[in-house]
């Protein structure tokens, strides 16, 4: 009996060690898996700055900055960022002004009116929406949406960037609803009850108590969708044109940088040479844009976070 | 379980001595009256031919063992089971003088919520400003002019006990405060409006036992102004805050009488072997 004990003992010691080992190899292997993606984003950011340098040589951080021309493949080349930056920023816009708005009805519909069998059918759709490839979009702007547009406005050129920005608008309407309705579900029952028994109506709780209510939600759904517009590529590079166009008019073609860094891609530009170097640092801008807009996000979400 | 019902005997004293006070409790005239009222969610019947009167300016409390259809009984005072699907009524709740049937189906739920205010379980102010939060009701009521909103949100917070501890920070989210506190920026915000009846569910089941206090007197208080119907778990709450006690179980309505009757000398074996502890 006293042996049994002993030998009880002993062996939930030797187990208690075979765990902690096994708990340390997990750990390991989840501590790498995440350093992978760390690792990435660093070496990611590093061999931005690093081609970039090269391209700094050549050009002034001020030309660059300043220069409205952008025409590295050109003889007489020019390299303002400018035109970039004024098609990716009217793209967005237009893109924006789509998906804010639909993507929060959307999202106010199906939280707080759709019958739950309604919300439950509706809401994989619409994430099964974010899965058509972009570059079908991309084509849906430039055949189907552009010839439409122009019915209306018969002078608006095959290329646009109202087309581009309209189409990536709607793509990005499932994941901005998606993500709105996710931070309106969350805001607690008791909440809307007692909105409803003070005798207000559906939208009047919808309005003025769940949006409110789902403000740092609903401000990260508005800023990973900005973040998504600024960085499509497929749509504007089909749809509006590739030409670097300093306007903020969306009627006009122009270029996005994404759309410049595809095409220099997959062109045929020797790669020592200095417009090859150019998409380093275009890709720097657009990687600065996004990083801005995280950082906002991320203080709007904590700023106006509550606590239920 | 032992400890409470202990707690519950020492209190007996101290609680028959509230009742000598109340032995003159006389019934005003109803501010509303329940008649053959019955309830369901889906096919099961919550509520079973309530018979209840509602007397005007008095504190009525209604309790019972968890899931005796108290609070779904007072749910149906502001028609908050509409929210749900699959519900009925059926019978009536006359609210005087005006004979409105509140359950009735051509009686517009917005309207019975306009006129009934509600008090929850847990403390539930709006993700606003504590000023917002008690003037809701009234610009849901389409009052919007700046003088009026301010005299009747002072107006509501003093009735409420809270104005002194808030006036410096009207602006501030009522999410900042205390569980008290928020919970009387929720009885502010349904004063406000000056509704005639007000349902507090539970109102005191999250807070601690001082803001328990501050809350239970605010009611007693309250009946100046308002007709009280209260829910609660607490017996020795019913006892210090109601003029009039109704005890259900099972979906019926087994007693009803003045506070202090039911709690000295209840008709009924059920009322009895609930109130000395004997079940729930």
């Amino acid at each position: 009996m006293t042996q049994g004990k002993t030998q009880m003992a002993q062996g939930a010691f030797a187990s208690l060690h075979y765990r902690k080992t096994r708990d340390r190899i997990i750990e390991a292997i989840l501590l790498s898996a995440g350093l992978v993606a760390v690792f990435t984003t660093v070496a990611i950011v590093f061999i931005l700055f690093y081609e970039s340098s090269y391209f700094f040589e050549h050009v002034s951080v001020k030309d660059f900055l300043t220069d409205t021309m952008w025409t590295p493949l050109f003889a007489d080349a020019r390299y303002g960022i400018l035109p970039l930056v004024s098609g990716t920023l009217t793209v967005t816009g237009v893109a924006i002004l789509v998906a804010i708005p639909v993507g929060t009805i959307v999202a106010i519909y199906l939280s707080e009116f759709a019958p739950h069998r309604l919300r439950e059918t509706v809401k994989p759709v619409l994430e099964l929406l974010g899965a058509v490839p972009t570059v079908v979009y991309g084509y849906f702007a430039l055949l189907a949406v552009t010839p439409l547009l122009q019915k209306v406005w018969p002078d608006l050129p095959g290329f646009n960037m109202l087309s581009a920005g309209l189409v990536i608008g709607l793509m990005i309407v499932p994941y901005v609803a998606s993500v709105s309705e996710d931070a309106m579900r969350a805001v607690p029952k008791y909440m809307r009850e007692g909105s409803y028994a003070m005798g207000a109506t559906k939208l009047q709780t919808a309005l003025r108590v769940v949006v409110p209510g789902a403000f740092s939600g609903l401000a990260a759904a508005y800023i990973l969708g900005i973040s998504r517009a600024v960085g499509e590529t497929m749509v504007v590079a089909i749809a509006a044109g590739m030409m670097a166009n300093l306007t903020f008019n969306p009627t006009e073609p122009a270029a996005t940088i994404t759309a410049y860094i595809v095409q220099v891609s997959l062109g045929d530009l020797p790669h020592d040479s200095i417009g090859y170097q150019s998409i380093f640092a275009a890709g720097l801008v657009l990687m600065l844009m996004t990083l801005v807009l995280n950082v906002i996000g991320f203080f709007l979400t904590r700023r106006f976070r509550e606590a239920y | 379980m032992q400890g409470e019902i202990r707690a519950q005997g020492s209190d007996t004293p101290s609680l028959s001595i509230v009742m000598e006070d109340r032995k003159t409790t006389r019934a005003n005239p109803a501010k509303a009256a329940a008649e053959k009222l019955n309830f369901w969610y889906g096919s099961n019947q919550a509520l079973k031919n309530i018979n209840l009167v509602i007397p005007e300016h008095q504190v009525t409390a209604l309790i019972g063992p968890s899931g005796c259809g108290k609070s779904t009984f007072l749910r149906c005072f502001n028609r908050m089971h509409d929210l749900q699907a699959d519900t009925k009524y059926e019978g009536a709740i006359t609210l005087r003088p005006d004979n409105v049937n509140l359950v009735g189906p051509e009686t517009d739920p917005i309207e019975v919520r306009m006129r009934i205010g509600m008090v929850f379980q847990k403390p539930n102010p709006f993700p606003k400003s504590v000023f917002e939060n008690v003037a809701y009701g009234l610009r849901l009521r389409g009052i919007n002019n700046k003088t009026e909103l301010a005299e009747r949100v002072e107006k509501a917070l003093r009735g409420a006990a809270i104005w002194d501890e808030v006036k410096d920070r009207l602006n501030d989210s009522a999410l900042a405060l205390s569980g008290g506190q928020m919970q009387r920026v929720c009885i502010s915000r349904a004063l406000a409006t000056e509704p005639e009846i007000l349902l507090f569910d539970e109102p005191t089941s999250a807070l601690d036992p001082i803001a328990t206090a501050k809350i239970e007197e605010l009611i007693t208080e309250l009946r100046q102004r308002v007709t009280v119907l209260i829910v609660t778990h607490n017996m020795q709450q019913a006892a210090r805050v109601s003029d009039f006690t109704a005890f259900m179980y099972l979906g019926e309505l087994v007693e009803v009488d003045a506070t202090s009757k039911i709690f000295t000398n209840p008709a009924k074996k059920a009322t009895e072997d609930y109130i000395t502890g004997r079940y729930g």
